[in-house]
């Protein structure tokens, strides 16, 4: 791959976190040439994790989050306001909502995720129904909850809607949070930490409901919601229902690039180059933050898929490093993960992959004072650990999984619990299977085959 | 395209901050703790509280916030 020339241009495809740290690394890198951003919202780039917090506390207002610019960007074409609708990779353009066809030298996607909708889409309509993704969704919610609603439901216990509960707590309001699986925030950190999240759950005065799932939401005359059946037959009366059933990769409009690119995001090596349908590595196409998904070493070279707010700055970075930087002069992304969620009044941090172990070990602190760490084991390996008011301790077991320590950890730590045998993790599933490619194989010699996208109407009947 | 040139606006990288609450000393009505350690923050704080803000940035043990202050013409 040829160096970037001084007059190439470089497009830059949604302008958020990742986008704009990206382009600006671009710049602090010495590249000079034409840089363009675009991105589907007319909004300069702001800042999301205060929208299920500050924002809903009241402690600032929804167009009041933006992202203050850490390196000065020089001349950039903004596109604001227009969707990427296609990449054509033969021409190469971005081809856009409005017609236009943006050429570039190099790109980076970085078109992060939106939330899954409401599965009945006249319920999803009714007033009162919201899901919190953007400013505008937070500035609707902030507003509903304003006018001190009777009861919120909140509709999956993940991190965002364990948060969104927390903050209905906090302003003293009624929330009924319904979680399919056995436990709010099980997905990511698995079961045994999910019980200590139902018991501070309940303590919070959360009515929470677990083992369940939401049939339907009925609307008044006014068409605003009023009640939620759920699937135990109870009818729970509410003014408000949030949605928070995670979230979906914005890939549709690579739908015809021929990359690797689905619901599960688009594939990268660690260098962040994106992968084809057949596997193959592009050398001029780059993707960063929540829409990717990479391997890493330090877990099996199995692709991550991340929404983290760390991940993000700094895929964002080793993209824009790579973007403008000769083969030899290359780095990968294999920082360990770290993430962060704010609720009930804890700091709530994970350092590596917490459901890449099987077991998990509580290594100090005391879980009854909701402060303490517990680390998490694969195969006699540290794979991550996970820390509840105890965010000074993140540094220390990083560097511990970076350097493949033992599981369980031999700490000898003075706040150590008194009984501290390694238990099942009880994740509800060691791995979310990935959807398989929806794509089949052409032709027979081995300079001729090819992976061939086959579209759903196509799609042999199995 | 139009930018708010009066407004600080910061952001506290989390996943460097240890709670070690000095910039909810040097400005109190920006920083907070929710809690032990859960920081909540002012992102686009007045610009009464500029100079506080800019005395949390540089108290930061882990060097976590960063500012954009369109009059101070420097950034962190």
């Amino acid at each position: 791959m040829s160096e970037l020339g001084a007059t190439d241009r470089v497009v830059v495809v949604g302008a958020s976190l990742a986008g704009l740290r990206a382009a600006e690394e671009l710049r602090r890198k010495g590249f000079e040439g034409p840089l363009t951003l675009i991105d589907s919202e007319d909004a300069e780039p702001y800042d999301r994790p205060p929208l299920s917090k500050q924002v809903l506390l009241g402690m600032a207002p929804a167009d009041r989050t933006r992202l203050p610019r850490v390196q000065d960007l020089g001349e950039v074409e903004w596109i604001r306001g227009v969707a990427a609708t296609g990449l054509d990779r033969t021409r190469p353009v971005v081809e856009l909502a409005d017609g236009r066809a943006i050429p570039y030298d190099r790109i980076l996607i970085a078109t992060g995720v939106r939330n899954r909708p409401w599965p009945v889409a006249s319920e999803a309509a009714l007033g009162g129904v919201v899901s919190v993704r953007t400013r505008a969704d937070a500035a609707e919610l902030a507003s509903l909850l304003a006018v001190r609603p009777e009861r919120v439901l909140v509709i999956g216990g993940g991190f965002t809607g364990s948060e969104i509960a927390s903050v209905c707590r906090q302003l003293d309001l009624a929330v009924t949070l319904v979680e399919r699986g056995p436990a709010p925030l099980v997905g990511a950190l698995g079961g045994v930490i999910g019980s200590i999240a139902t018991e501070i759950q309940l303590e919070h005065g959360v009515d929470l409901r677990c083992g369940i799932t939401v049939d339907a939401l009925e609307g008044d005359d006014q068409g605003r919601v009023r009640q939620a059946t759920l699937s135990d037959g109870t009818r729970l009366d509410i003014d408000v229902a949030v949605v928070a059933l995670g979230a979906v990769r914005n890939t549709e409009w690579l739908r015809e690039s021929r990359l690797a690119a689905g619901p599960m995001g688009i594939a990268t090596d660690a260098g962040c180059r994106a992968i084809d349908i057949d596997g193959l590595v592009v050398d001029d196409v780059f993707a960063a933050g929540d829409v990717t998904r990479f391997p890493h070493p330090l877990y099996g070279y199995e692709f991550l898929a991340l929404e983290h707010w760390g991940n993000a700055v700094t895929q964002a970075r080793v993209a824009a490093h790579n973007m403008v930087s000769p083969t030899l002069a290359r780095v990968p992304h294999i920082a360990v993960p770290v993430f962060w969620s704010m609720q009930f009044g804890l700091n709530i941090k994970s350092v590596g992959v917490p459901n890449y172990g099987e077991e998990i070990q509580f290594t100090q602190g005391s879980v009854t004072d909701r402060t303490f760490v517990a680390a998490y084991g694969h195969q006699g390996r540290l794979v991550a650990a996970v820390t509840f008011d105890n965010a000074k301790w993140i540094d220390f077991y990083r560097r511990e999984i970076e350097t493949a320590a033992p599981f369980p950890p031999d700490l000898h730590a003075l706040d150590g619990p008194a009984t501290s045998a390694p238990i099942s993790a009880d994740f509800p599933h060691p791995w979310l299977p990935y959807d398989p490619p929806p794509v089949v194989l052409t032709g027979h010699a081995f300079d001729e085959m090819r992976a061939k996208v086959i579209r759903p109407e196509g799609a042999r009947q199995t | 395209m139009q930018f708010d040139s009066a407004s600080v606006r910061i952001v506290v990288d989390l996943t460097l901050c240890q709670g070690y609450a000095q910039c909810c000393f040097f400005a109190p009505d920006v920083f907070r703790f929710n809690g032990q350690e859960a920081l909540m923050y002012v992102p686009e704080p007045s610009d009464d509280q500029r100079e506080r803000v800019w005395r949390a940035v540089e108290a930061c043990p882990v060097q976590a916030i960063a500012v954009e202050d369109p009059d101070a013409g420097e950034e962190a």
